[in-house]
C-alpha cells in the first residue's frame, strides 16, 4: 500500500494499533478539507502492529488529546518534506473538551457550555477524573 | 476567598481550628450572637433538603446575620434555565455568603467559576457534603475528645453512602484510625474508594458483613440506611435487611463508651428503642451541626 509524502503537515506514529480511529475521532480530523491518511495495523519493529495517521497539513493539533489517548505516540511535524521537530509526549495533567463526562448526574448534562475538563488522578493506572463530578473517564 | 467543595479543601489544622470554634461557641453562644450582624447568607437550594438548610438558616441567625433564599429549583431562575454560575454570581450581588444544595454533581465546582463571595456546597447530588463530614467530625472530637487511634465501624449501604466515603476520607487524615466496613458484599465500598484512599493511604480496614461479631471492637458505629431499591433482588433485600437493623440486643456486646452516630434521616435502620441509649448521639449530632456551620461560616466570612 503506498500513502503519497508529506510536504508539510503531521505525522503521528506509534499509535496502538486499534486506536488510530478513535484518536481521528477525538481530534475530529473529520472536519479538516486537506487530505488524512488513516493507516491501520501497520508492521512496527516495537509493537508488532501499529496505526499510524497522515495529515497533509499544518494543523493546531491538539497535543494533549494525542497524549491522552496515547503517550507513546510520536509526533512529527513535516515541513518542506523534511522531518523540522519530533515530539515524544507524556500524560496531560488536564484535558479540556477532549471527551465527555458519561456520568448522568453531572452538571455537564445539563450545563451543556461547561468546558469538559478532566484531570489526571492516577498516573500509574492512567486514571482521568471529570473536574466537576469527579467520574473516572470512560 | 474561600469556598468549602469539597471537605478535602480544608487542612487539617483548619478543621482543628473550626472544631475549636465550634465547641468554643457551644460554651458560650452569647459571645458569638452578633458576630455576623449585617451580614446575609442566601440558601440556594436547586432541591429541597430542609434539615440540612434549617440548619444553615439557624446557624446563621445565632450569629446575628440573616437569611434570604429558596427551598426548591422551581422558585428559582433555574426553572427558566439560567446556569448555577448565573445564580451564584447574580446572588452574590444581594448576599455575602452562599449555602448551595444542588442535584446535579459538580453544580458548585461550575458555580463558584465567577463567584465573588464565598459559596459553601451543602451538598450536590451523591457527590459531595462537607457540612455532614464536619458535623461528623465534630461530633466524633465531642464524644472521644480526639479524631485519632478510634476504631470506626460504617455500617449499611457503603456503596451509594456520600457521608461514608467523605468521613471515610476526613477520617483517614488523622493517625491510628481503624475502619471495619460493615455491609452485605452487594453494598460494599466502591473500588476507587478502596484501591485510591484505602490500600495507597496504607490503611487499616476489615470488610465484613457480620454487624454483630464487630461490635466488641468499635468506638464509633456510624449507621447508614440500606434502600430497597440499591438491591438487584428482592430476595436478597429481605434476607439482608434486618442484619443491619441497629436495635438493643446487637449492642449487648458494644463497649460502655461506643457512640452511634447516623447522619439522619433514619428510616428503621435503628430502632427507636436504642434512641434512649446513652451512647445513641445523632440528635446530639444534629445539634453540632447547626455549631459546626457557625464555625465555617464565621470562617469563610473571614470574622474574628
Amino acid at each position: 500500500m503506498i500513502i503519497g509524502k508529506i510536504e508539510d503537515g503531521i505525522v503521528l506514529d506509534h499509535i496502538k494499533a486499534g486506536q488510530g480511529m478513535r484518536l481521528y475521532n477525538i481530534l475530529g480530523l473529520e472536519k479538516l478539507d486537506c487530505e488524512v491518511a488513516l493507516i491501520q495495523n501497520a508492521p512496527s519493529q516495537k509493537h508488532g502492529r501499529k496505526d499510524i495517521l497522515k495529515i497533509d497539513k499544518l494543523i493546531d493539533l491538539n497535543i494533549d488529546a494525542v497524549g491522552f489517548v496515547d503517550p507513546g505516540i510520536t509526533v512529527n511535524i513535516i515541513e518542506g518534506g523534511k522531518l523540522a521537530k519530533r515530539k515524544h509526549l507524556e500524560l496531560p495533567t488536564e484535558i479540556v473538551d477532549v471527551i465527555k463526562c458519561k456520568n448522568p448526574r453531572c452538571i455537564t448534562t445539563i450545563e451543556q457550555e461547561l468546558p469538559q475538563v478532566f484531570r489526571l488522578t492516577d498516573a500509574v493506572n492512567k486514571v482521568y477524573r471529570c473536574k466537576y463530578c469527579e467520574s473516572k473517564a470512560k | 476567598m474561600r469556598h468549602l467543595i469539597d471537605i478535602m479543601d480544608l487542612s487539617i489544622e483548619e478543621l482543628d481550628e473550626m472544631i475549636a470554634v465550634a465547641k468554643d461557641i457551644i460554651a458560650d453562644p452569647q459571645a458569638y450572637s452578633h458576630k455576623c450582624a449585617g451580614k446575609k447568607l442566601a440558601t440556594l437550594f436547586f432541591e429541597p433538603s430542609t434539615r440540612t438548610r434549617l440548619s444553615f438558616e439557624a446557624a446563621m441567625y445565632e450569629l446575628g446575620g440573616v437569611v434570604l433564599g429558596f427551598s426548591e429549583a422551581n422558585s428559582s431562575s433555574a426553572a427558566k434555565g439560567e446556569s448555577v454560575s448565573d445564580t451564584i454570581r447574580t446572588v452574590g450581588c444581594y448576599a455575602d455568603i452562599i449555602a448551595m444544595r444542588h442535584p446535579k454533581e459538580g453544580a458548585p465546582v461550575a458555580g463558584i467559576r465567577r463567584s465573588t463571595v464565598p459559596v459553601i456546597n451543602a451538598g450536590d447530588g451523591g457527590h459531595n457534603h462537607p457540612t455532614q463530614t464536619l458535623t461528623d467530625l465534630l461530633t466524633i472530637s465531642r464524644e472521644k475528645n480526639r479524631l485519632d487511634g478510634l476504631t470506626i465501624g460504617l455500617c449499611g449501604d457503603l456503596k451509594f453512602g456520600r457521608t461514608v466515603h467523605s468521613l471515610i476520607n476526613a477520617m483517614s487524615r488523622y493517625p491510628d484510625n481503624k475502619f471495619i466496613l460493615i455491609s452485605p458484599e452487594e453494598l460494599r465500598i466502591p473500588e476507587y474508594l478502596k484501591y485510591e484512599t484505602m490500600i495507597k493511604k496504607n490503611l487499616e480496614f476489615v470488610e465484613t458483613d457480620d454487624l454483630e461479631a464487630a461490635m466488641p471492637q468499635l468506638d464509633i458505629l456510624y449507621m447508614t440506611r440500606v434502600q430497597r431499591e440499591r438491591f438487584f433482588n428482592e430476595q436478597d433485600y429481605l434476607r439482608l435487611k434486618d442484619s443491619y437493623i441497629l436495635t438493643p440486643d446487637k449492642l449487648e456486646n458494644a463497649k460502655e463508651t461506643l457512640s452511634i452516630l447516623h447522619p439522619l434521616p433514619r428510616v428503621n435502620e435503628i430502632s427507636v428503642a436504642v434512641d434512649d441509649d446513652p451512647r445513641a448521639k445523632y440528635f446530639e449530632q444534629v445539634l453540632n451541626g447547626k455549631y459546626i456551620r457557625m464555625a465555617l461560616i464565621l470562617k469563610l466570612l473571614e470574622v474574628a
